[in-house]
């Protein structure tokens, strides 16, 4: 056998210092990530509850009774809803501002920054700002969009935004959270669009294809891979997405979302099984959008 | 016909400018006012003399958060993309046996919600003596940074020829040298796009600031939050503090826009 052990040695030799660069790191996110990933999933099968950890087995008893947990339901589907709304509008306008650009148009530059500039925004001013946009103050008080919308004879569009007692308050913030994202979606789109070969095009309009045709043929399956990662990232942060309902109205139950209640159940009153099972049911629910992503996007490459 | 299909997309085009730019507005003519002159009634109206005002009475609660954010963006964006050099480096020029394996690993940890590892996150920096300041959050910030700087370095080397790499190997570099003399060299470009991600979104960082920092550390949006977010703060001392609070991404975002741009395009992988 020592010949196979010198040429395992040497290939020990070409590949290891490459290992040992990375090691680091690779530890650092093993712990960090999925250390600290199955350790919260343990916190969510215990009874641990104020400041000392408790280290007990209650089996799935939180899960069942955050199931039954009120809060927790108007949680969920208050997500679902702002879900919805946020990725519904965000795709349609960014999809909108990339089709507008696409065929080049002046001061595109213009344009392209201040659609893509609150992505440069932290979700704390974002939230600043629009809390007092979404003022519904009525009468003489009537301020924020509200008070636009009088100014400029739109008085119908009159709204209580996130504080209306339906149940579509939470749709409101979908108005900030797409006014940070929607520009990143068309950057996506626009990136995508001028992906498509010119000749593949040019090819289809020799044929006689309208331009409809052209799009629905030719740019529109080329587009699906670019539709797919803007769902998923746009997924992504409305469920895990905090600070910018926080800021916006932090003790509002018609905005609050898994991901506030997690905060505030574990952090204040101290309800850290609580805490860490709606933390785990927030991990599943992003791992089954990413997951695949990732595995669909690392195939590809490796195709390529 | 033509024109008519012109004039629809441009007058389109203006109506969206418009509505992304209208809370700037609103921001602006807001924080410029003369504080005695300011009522949320009247927030849409021009101010009628410029005031700089409302920046100098925000500006002393701010200074702080600001200096302690920049403080902890400048080493968290350099030490992360210094990792995620090697990271990418390494993963693309210089595989191991499972390397393949270990991207798409690294890479879900771009995406986690950081909820599901708040609780141990918190356990270890407490018992490491870590919480209070601003050192265990810029180690918090450098790690979870990794996935997009490897994942930024990655993509950048993966485009440099092979040819390269191995006339280096011919010429008995290793793996070290290699990265140092050949892969550094040519990458500054990608160090910008990664040094751009990291700096914005440690900046722009609430939850683990407001979870790993007391008072004095406190950074930016967690200070802006305090100051500005409660009910009864004056409306445009609000808009002031928000908009200070942006200056420095929003700065990074008009200079180096191309690779922020770039930045955004790697965190939606082949997008």
């Amino acid at each position: 056998m020592p010949r196979t052990s010198s040429r395992a040695r040497r290939r020990l030799r070409a590949w290891g210092p490459g290992l040992l660069l990375v090691s680091p790191s690779l530890i650092l996110l093993g712990i960090f990530v999925y250390g600290f990933l199955g350790w919260n999933i343990r916190v969510s099968f215990t009874s641990w509850r104020g400041q000392t950890p408790v280290y007990d087995w209650v089996g799935t008893r939180n899960y069942t009774e955050l199931f039954d947990n009120e809060r927790f339901q108007i949680d969920v589907r208050n997500l679902a809803v702002f879900t919805v709304v946020f990725i519904g509008g965000s795709l349609l306008l960014g999809f909108l501002m990339a089709m507008l650009l696409e065929k080049g148009v002046r001061f595109e530059a213009f344009f392209r920054s201040v659609f893509l500039f609150p992505m440069a925004i932290s979700f704390i001013a974002t939230a600043i700002i629009w809390r007092w946009l979404l003022n519904n103050g009525s009468g003489p008080s009537t301020a924020g969009l509200n008070k636009l919308f009088d100014n400029i004879g739109l008085g119908f569009l009159f709204s209580d935004w996130h504080k209306t007692p339906s149940s579509w308050a939470i749709a409101a913030i979908a108005l900030p959270a797409g006014w940070a994202l929607s520009g990143y979606v068309m950057a996506l789109f626009l990136a995508g669009l001028r992906a498509v070969p010119e000749e593949l095009k040019e090819a289809a309009r020799v044929d006689g294809a309208p331009e409809r045709k052209v799009f629905w043929h030719v740019v529109r399956p080329m587009l699906l891979p670019v539709l797919m990662s803007a769902v998923v990232i746009l997924a992504h942060i409305s469920m895990k997405t905090f600070d910018l309902f926080y800021a916006i109205d932090q003790g509002n139950l018609r905005i609050d979302t898994p991901a506030l209640y997690m905060w505030f159940t574990t952090f204040q009153p101290g309800f850290f099984a609580r805490g860490a099972t709606i933390a785990t049911l927030l991990l599943f629910g992003i791992a089954a959008v990413i997951v695949p992503y990732i595995w669909w996007s690392v195939r590809t490459e490796r195709r390529k | 016909m033509r024109t008519l299909a012109k004039t629809t997309r441009y007058l389109a085009l203006f109506l969206l400018a418009c509505f992304f730019l209208m809370p700037v507005y609103a921001l602006l003519v807001t924080a410029l006012k003369d504080p005695a002159s300011v009522s949320v009634v009247r927030m849409w109206e021009l101010p009628a003399s410029f005031s700089m005002e409302n920046f100098r009475i925000v500006w002393p609660d701010l200074r702080e958060g600001f200096v302690n954010s920049l403080l902890l963006a400048v080493p968290a964006s350099l030490i992360s993309a210094m990792l995620g050099a090697a990271n990418g480096f390494v993963l693309s020029k210089w595989r191991f046996p499972g390397a393949d394996f270990v991207f798409p690993l690294i890479l879900f940890g771009m995406f986690i919600p950081y909820q599901a590892i708040l609780i141990p996150m918190y356990r270890t920096m407490q018992s490491a003596n870590l919480v209070g300041g601003l050192d265990g959050l810029i180690i918090v910030h450098v790690i979870y940074g990794l996935p997009i700087t490897t994942l930024i370095f990655r993509s950048y080397f993966t485009g440099l020829s092979d040819e390269v790499i191995e006339a280096a190997k011919v010429d008995g570099a290793g793996m070290l040298r290699t990265f140092f003399f050949v892969a550094l060299p040519i990458a500054p470009p990608a160090f910008a796009v990664a040094l751009i991600w990291q700096f914005t979104s440690a900046w722009n960082d609430f939850l683990f600031g407001v979870l790993l920092t007391s008072r004095e550390f406190w950074p930016i949006t967690v200070a802006l939050n305090n100051i500005a977010g409660g009910q009864t703060v004056p409306f445009n001392q609000a808009m002031a503090s928000a908009l200070l609070a942006s200056v420095p991404t929003l700065l990074v975002y008009i200079l180096l826009g191309r690779f922020f741009m770039r930045g955004l395009m790697a965190g939606a992988l082949k997008g």
